[in-house]
């Protein structure tokens, strides 16, 4: 494997195959947690190392695990990485463990683990599984930080807690805008950078599967014509 | 008594829609609601697993996970509460492996229309979520003031 | 070659085992950390609600002169003891979901919507240097809006006025209900009084106090935007300052000093 290569598996899941905007993957946990950027970070820096050390260890035993409990072991492998993260949360960092809840316990469903443990790490070496991990979980947390920052920028008028734009509530000039308080605001906000990223990639765009009919009713201006 | 599940089921149905308010499960939410006979069975594939796994879970957090759950075996002082998240997965992938065994066998119409989405339902974050949501939050169920009867108190 | 049953039943046994190990290992090593992020983090709450919360100093230091004593709802009684409690982690509101160790409320008395209520509370009191009664922190809760606030009220020696309230959990919205977070609003109920003459007066009024009014040392300015929840906040005191809450046990401390 080339540095080149290497490289390669490390940057492309950041703009081009990002696992939120290209595959719509791991949205659930991008909108419920990211209306502040320090527990936005915090589960950044979870998802990534589980996606890395679950794509290291599945790819060091990917030889060996029969066909018939391939999902079981993967998910194995997955959980025990997600309850060790979860207590080293709740023993080091308490109050974002509780602002998290059970959204760190959802790093085991997030489609983005499991999708790269089977689609890269039952195929590949370890050390290039890992890299791969990592550009995936690097990629989600790009978005993911994004939206944080609009959210909790534009919405509270913080950042990390420090207050950036004086509220109106607490004597400031800044009328809050409640809306991106609320999750379906991060909705919003991934379709307009998916939209976004599309129209600057446009090899990214999917073929529509439903294409709008002609109008029944339209005229048919040939025949009239030759009426006339 | 009656009242107090008929709360439940509005509350978890409508108010804290765990599609619609709580956002988890959009994967599945967003690929599927192109077509709606294929709709229509996820969502019966879902409430099935659900039903399966949620008072299963229960069980087994009440009976061999909680602090001194397992007194009945001699060992109050164990609290294995940690093993939960592999437990939960385990058994939603095992009910999901039945449920397909069971669909094959006995209603092969319904197994054909849900295809590959009847495996893809292990790592539904709904599922997970629910049995997570019952466990470790405390869940007060009520229909809320304003919808079915004034308030007691002062003005 | 890999689907063997024995090859099968060794992998399972053998990924199994290890993670296992993995994770039991995390959690013992890691137990003592959690548990007592856990007391620390009760023990912040009832520190700001009494108003002496300081980020520098060690919790221990600070919550010494904070003496638990368990509350037998019955009769009224401070107790050191109660059976075979613990008082240190004593958690009245998950033992309120105890069939065994909690009481269902009359509908006509709930107006708080607690639904049950735990047979032994706990309350907290706050001495000075010289352990004098300064303070006493009571745990309340109540319906809001969208679910059941959780905080903390702070009542001056006298037993009538309040000193602080905190709600450390609460399901209300941002920028509305939510706002009972907000320093500002906080700050008002310091000075206010719970009863006059004997009748509980304190409530969340809509809009702003009048300060001329003679009522306004009763009333606190409303959540804009959120008349539900400033409710809930009414009910719920008017519900633990009741003979259904506290007002039993504040009698006899009275008698007591």
């Amino acid at each position: 494997m080339t540095v080149k290569q290497y490289k390669e598996v490390l940057t492309k899941p950041l703009l081009e195959e990002n696992p939120i905007t290209l595959q719509i993957l791991g949205i659930c946990s991008a909108l419920a947690v990211t209306s502040n950027l320090s527990v936005t970070l915090v589960m950044c820096v979870a998802l990534t190392s589980v996606v890395s050390f679950s794509n290291l260890f599945i790819s060091l035993i990917r030889n060996y695990i029969p066909s018939s409990v391939r999902i079981i072991v993967q998910m194995t492998i997955i959980a025990s990485l997600v309850i060790v993260v979860d207590e080293l949360l709740k023993a080091y960092d308490y109050e974002t463990s509780k602002k998290l809840s059970v959204f760190v316990g959802l790093i085991i469903t997030n489609c983005i683990v499991m999708g790269r443990a089977e689609a890269f790490a039952m195929k590949e070496k370890p050390f290039i599984s890992f890299i791969d991990g990592l550009g995936n979980g690097l990629g989600y947390s790009i978005i993911l930080i994004a939206v944080a920052i609009v959210r909790e920028l534009f919405g509270a008028g913080t950042l990390m807690g420090y207050e950036i734009l004086p509220l109106v509530s607490n004597g400031g000039w800044y009328p809050a805008n409640n809306l991106l308080l609320l999750p379906p605001s991060s909705f919003i906000l991934i379709g307009l950078m998916i939209w976004g990223i599309r129209a600057y990639k446009t090899d990214q765009v999917e073929i529509n599967e439903f294409k709008l009919s002609k109008h029944a009713t339209a005229p048919d201006l040939t025949k009239r014509e030759l009426n006339a | 008594m009656l009242e107090h599940y008929l709360s439940i089921f509005i509350t978890t149905v409508f108010i804290e829609n765990i599609a619609l308010s709580v956002f988890l499960g959009m994967c599945t939410f967003i690929a599927i609601s192109k077509k709606i006979d294929a709709a229509f069975g996820l969502g019966v594939a879902v409430i099935a697993v659900c039903l399966i796994t949620v008072p299963l879970n229960n069980f087994i957090f009440n009976t061999i996970l909680k602090d001194g759950a397992l007194a009945w075996a001699g060992l109050p002082d164990v609290n294995l509460q940690f093993v939960g998240l592999i437990s939960y997965i385990g058994v939603i992938a095992a009910a999901v492996q039945i449920l397909e065994m069971f669909l094959d066998r006995f209603v092969p119409a319904l197994y054909n229309a849900l295809g590959v989405f009847l495996p893809l339902i292990t790592v539904n974050c709904a599922i997970l979520g629910a049995t997570l949501f019952i466990l470790t939050t405390l869940l007060n169920f009520r229909i809320p003031q304003h919808i079915t009867r004034t308030t007691h108190g002062r003005q | 070659m890999n689907d063997s049953v024995l090859k099968t039943l060794t992998v399972s046994f053998v990924v199994c085992l290890f993670c296992s190990l993995i994770v039991s290992f995390a959690a013992v090593s890691l137990r003592d950390a959690q548990n007592l992020n856990k007391l620390n983090d009760q023990r912040i709450k009832i520190l700001k609600t009494a108003a002496i919360y300081n980020p520098e100093e060690s919790i221990e230091s600070q919550f010494v002169r904070l003496t638990p004593k368990f509350v037998d709802f019955s009769n009224g009684l401070l107790l050191d003891e109660f059976e075979d409690l613990d008082l240190t982690t004593y958690d009245p509101v998950y033992f309120s979901k105890q069939a065994d160790y909690s009481t269902p409320v009359p509908a006509d008395l709930d107006i708080a919507i607690v639904k049950n209520k735990e047979n032994i509370g706990k309350i907290y009191l706050l001495k000075d240097f010289n352990n004098n009664l300064e303070k006493i922190i009571l745990p309340i809760r109540g319906y809001g809006l969208w679910g059941t606030l959780y905080g903390y009220i702070a009542i001056d020696k006298d037993l009538n006025t309040i000193r602080g309230l905190e709600f450390y959990e609460h399901k209300e919205t941002p920028g509305l209900g939510a706002e009972v977070d907000n320093p500002k609003w906080k700050a008002l109920w310091d000075g206010k009084k719970i009863y006059k003459d004997g009748v509980i007066e304190i409530a969340v009024i809509k809009g702003k106090v009048d300060k001329s009014n003679k009522m306004a040392d009763y009333q606190v300015d409303g959540l804009s935007g959120a008349t539900l929840t400033s409710r809930g906040v009414t009910n719920m005191l008017a519900f633990w300052f009741s003979e259904s809450g506290y007002q039993e046990t504040l009698s006899k401390i009275n008698y007591d000093s």
